[in-house]
């Protein structure tokens, strides 16, 4: 069954877009922090 | 500290692989939707883990505002991101279960609708945190997470109320509940749970060094002004 | 509970006399409403039969948008000439001012709903098949309902960038049951095939829960810093 199968990729796909866009802010973050010390 | 989270993680993913097998093999299939009915071990422990988490936004709105604890202010901001997250995961698969069962993908079924209510409330409140001076977040957010967390028995209420007047075809579970299927969600709802509890974790790590670098930038930006005077 | 009343009464009385005197607001206000109506006529022209059905979601969508627009300058006299910090320094509690805004905002309103109202039934043939007079509690409990969260998330609204759109943003999720409770009422009382009881029994429940608690955490808002 093709939709069971949309059902849970579309859960996963949901939860680790959310966890890539935690780690892209963790990033962005980060060099801040960087920039910061070079200063 | 630092050990717990790899070890957490592992045993988190062994629980959920654990889960969708009992989902996908164990649970008995269903007779009338069929294999489709499997939908529903996401779909449901998504909505339960979504309303725990907003139940942890009040609790810590109120904390807030009676504590003015800034970490209390932290879990508000973490919780409900994190439970938008799997409130839209039961939103994205409840059409994808009415589709095949209904022919539509939208029935304006009751508690989907009122899920649709409660979605709404809480994107609201993460635009009020984006939009307000930062300084005045915390109390502004604290109210406005009590009002949306009153205002989500209201939504329920008066849909439920609106569905049994025009009644309109229910996604979901019709009646009774297999007690094999009901320990198969269970299972889920647990695997979820601690997937809930892991992104919330890493969440509130990253609401930790952003807040830290908001204060180290607010006093530079401050001693820069005064050093120039 | 004197001074709260007298205080209340006393902002209240301001308001009125300063927009009785001035008129801007409600002139705009009324050009607005009827704007509204009219776009509303153009957009969706239904039948006698059909129009009964809809005409309660419609008449109160128009309403929603024409209280934002009042509402949205509820705080502006306020915040132009530091009232707000006056208020926050005098022993003058907070409630009153609120109440004093609640109630302005209700007052005018109404007035605005008043004068709408007869236009639309005229251009979609209105005629309530139930009972009429129940519009009466379900328009007033409703209006208050927008109106006294509509102002508490104004006050909200003035400390975020983009005050304009934050108001609808905060109002409009918060307000769905009541909304809806709204809707269902007028449609039952113009078609006559439901009881409107019930709906307006949520929004009487609805406007004691959200009073009471802009009342609580008013005082709250004005004094975040």
């Amino acid at each position: 069954m093709k939709y069971l199968y949309a059902a849970y990729a579309a859960t996963w796909l949901i939860h680790i877009g959310y966890l890539s866009s935690l780690v892209a802010r963790y990033r962005r973050l980060q060099r801040e922090i960087e920039e910061a010390r070079k200063k | 500290m630092k050990r717990a989270f790899p070890i957490f993680a592992l045993i988190t993913a062994g629980l959920l692989s654990f889960a969708l097998y009992q989902a996908l093999v164990v649970a008995p299939t269903e007779q009338t939707m069929g294999d489709v009915q499997r939908i529903f071990y996401y779909h449901v422990p998504s909505a339960w883990t979504a309303f725990i988490l907003f139940f942890t936004n009040l609790v810590a709105s109120i904390v807030y505002l009676v504590r003015r604890n800034l970490k209390a202010d932290a879990v508000a901001v973490v919780s409900a991101e994190v439970g938008l997250v799997f409130l839209t995961v039961n939103l994205v698969t409840g059409p994808i279960w009415a589709r095949p069962v209904w022919g539509i993908w939208w029935t304006w079924d009751w508690r989907l609708t009122s899920t649709l209510g409660v979605w709404v409330i809480y994107v609201s409140y993460l635009m009020l945190r984006r939009f307000s001076a930062s300084t005045q977040t915390p109390v502004l957010a604290s109210v406005m997470g009590i009002f949306g967390a009153a205002c989500v028995p209201f939504v329920y209420f008066s849909i439920w109320y609106f569905r049994t007047q025009h009644p309109s075809p229910v996604i979901g579970r019709g009646g009774e509940l297999d007690p094999r299927m009901a320990h198969v969600l269970l299972i889920n709802w647990l695997a979820f749970s601690c997937f809930a509890f892991l992104v919330c974790w890493s969440r509130y790590r990253l609401e930790r060094v952003r807040r830290e670098v908001e204060e180290t930038q607010a006093l530079e930006a401050l001693l820069e002004t005064r050093s120039v005077r | 509970m004197s001074a709260l009343s007298s205080v209340t009464a006393a902002t209240l009385a301001k308001d009125l006399r300063l927009e009785w005197r001035s008129k801007d607001a409600i002139n705009s206000m009324l050009f607005f409403s009827l704007l509204v109506v009219v776009i509303f006529s153009f957009s969706f022209n239904p039948t006698a039969e059909e129009s009964r059905q809809i005409a309660g979601g419609l008449v109160w969508v128009a309403f929603l948008f024409a209280a934002v627009v009042a509402l949205n300058q509820t705080w502006a006299r306020e915040l132009r000439n530091q009232v707000l910090d006056a208020y926050r320094v005098s022993p003058a509690p907070a409630v009153a001012l609120f109440l004093a805004k609640a109630i302005g905002n209700f007052i005018f309103v109404s007035v605005l709903e008043a004068l709408m109202m007869p236009l639309f039934v005229v251009f979609y043939s209105l005629r309530a098949l139930g009972p009429a007079w129940q519009l009466i509690p379900a328009a007033a409990l409703g209006t208050w309902a927008l109106v006294v969260n509509g102002t508490f998330f104004a006050a909200i609204s003035i400390r975020t960038r983009s005050r304009e759109i934050m108001l609808p943003l905060l109002l409009f999720p918060i307000s769905v049951p009541a909304l809806l409770g709204m809707v269902e009422a007028t449609s039952s009382i113009l078609t006559g095939e439901y009881s409107a009881k019930f709906w307006i029994v949520l929004l009487a429940v609805y406007d004691v829960v959200f009073t009471t608690a802009c009342l609580i955490l008013f005082e709250t808002v004005l004094n975040a810093e």
